[in-house]
């Protein structure tokens, strides 16, 4: 036992040799981190692309109650997305997404409340936090598919079509709201985390079913749910910067 | 084999820790009153105040990010080297942006 001590200190050994973790993290979590700052840069990516190709289109320059949707310029985003379910032709700018993102945030929460369960090797409690943390990611998920088919069949009262032309909703190459731009950030943007939202749930469910069937318990510590945890706070963070710069800015 | 002796192995439940818990829940009460806040500002400042509001969002941004990445996601706690080698590269992101932006208003003075 000494030995193994004195090893560690002598003299050219350093915490990077090997046989312990220079991070003060174990390799899967160390390697979740990784993914997750690689995937960071695909959505940077992403959004500042968004930020190139707006700044190089004209914005709005006139009085916010006049604002009609048009070609010639980029659409403010409370203009657009403005509509609840089950309400149709009720002008609700922006409150749909925040009910979004509310979602996000409490899903958020609950799997932070999984984690901490799992630390305790307190199954039951780990059980009831992913099923909510599920029920969340689940929710967002509809409200999306809505805002989606929203977003495509477009609107069928007030000012909506661009000049010249009567189209309603958008397609990849066209769209009622502004430059055809426009629609495919929103559709390739909200796509791409709502494919991440997606996997998130589809892994939450794994790591439930595992957690059911008591392989956790088996293996002595939850940190499959740390793991999967720190992979959807971050699809939360991405959602919080989604929600900045697609639908407030 | 050791697989189905752990397997009758008790486990020991911890009892939860309150104060934690209770730190968990304020930091998503923070995070929901940022978001509260953003709604105030996007239908409060008039739109020709478009850099003020700009300013404020992204401030507000970082500030959920900080809260998100460095509690729910522990960033805070871990090693000083792993924090670091988390954020330093962000710095390839703040360069791009300003790269892209730049590129994009030089775009718009070419075309209009």
């Amino acid at each position: 036992m000494a030995s193994t001590s004195t090893s560690v200190q002598a003299p050219g050994r350093s915490v990077w040799d090997g046989g312990v973790s220079p991070m003060g993290a174990s390799y899967g979590k160390l390697m979740m981190w990784f993914f997750l700052l690689s995937d960071a840069f695909t959505f940077s990516a992403l959004l500042i692309t968004y930020g190139l190709v707006r700044s190089a289109h004209p914005g709005y320059e006139g009085d916010i109650e006049l604002f009609q949707f048009s070609q010639a310029w980029w659409p403010v985003p409370e203009k657009v997305f403005e509509a609840i379910p089950f309400f149709e032709g009720l002008n609700a700018p922006l409150v749909f997404v925040g009910l979004m993102t509310f979602i996000l945030i409490m899903s958020s929460v609950t799997m932070v409340l999984a984690v901490e369960a799992g630390h305790r090797m307190d199954r039951a409690a780990v059980e009831k936090w992913m099923l909510w943390t599920i029920l969340g990611g689940l929710t967002f998920l509809s409200c999306q598919a809505w805002e989606w088919s929203h977003f495509i069949h477009g609107a069928h009262h007030g000012p909506s079509v661009a000049e010249g032309t009567k189209y309603f909703g958008a397609s990849l190459s066209q769209n009622q709201y502004g430059p055809p731009d426009f629609a495919a950030f929103f559709f390739f943007i909200t796509g791409f985390h709502g494919f991440h939202v997606f996997s998130g749930v589809c892994l939450n469910f794994l790591i439930y079913y595992n957690t059911v069937m008591g392989v956790y318990d088996r293996r002595g510590h939850y940190e499959m749910v740390e793991k999967v945890g720190l992979y959807w706070h971050f699809v939360d963070l991405v959602w919080v910067f989604v929600f900045t710069f697609f639908y407030l800015v | 084999m050791a697989h189905s002796e752990e397997h009758h192995t008790p486990v020991t439940v911890i009892p939860p820790d309150k104060e934690k818990i209770k730190k968990l829940w304020t930091v998503a009460l923070i995070l929901l009153m940022i978001t509260v806040l953003e709604f105030i500002v996007a239908f409060s400042v008039p739109h020709q105040y478009e850099a003020t509001r700009v300013t404020i969002f992204i401030l507000m941004t970082i500030v959920k990010a900080a809260y998100i990445v460095g509690e729910f996601m522990h960033l805070r706690h871990e090693a000083k080297v792993l924090i670091w080698s988390i954020l330093i590269p962000m710095v390839f992101v703040i360069w791009m942006l300003v790269a892209f932006v730049y590129e994009g208003m030089a775009i718009f003075n070419l075309r209009y």
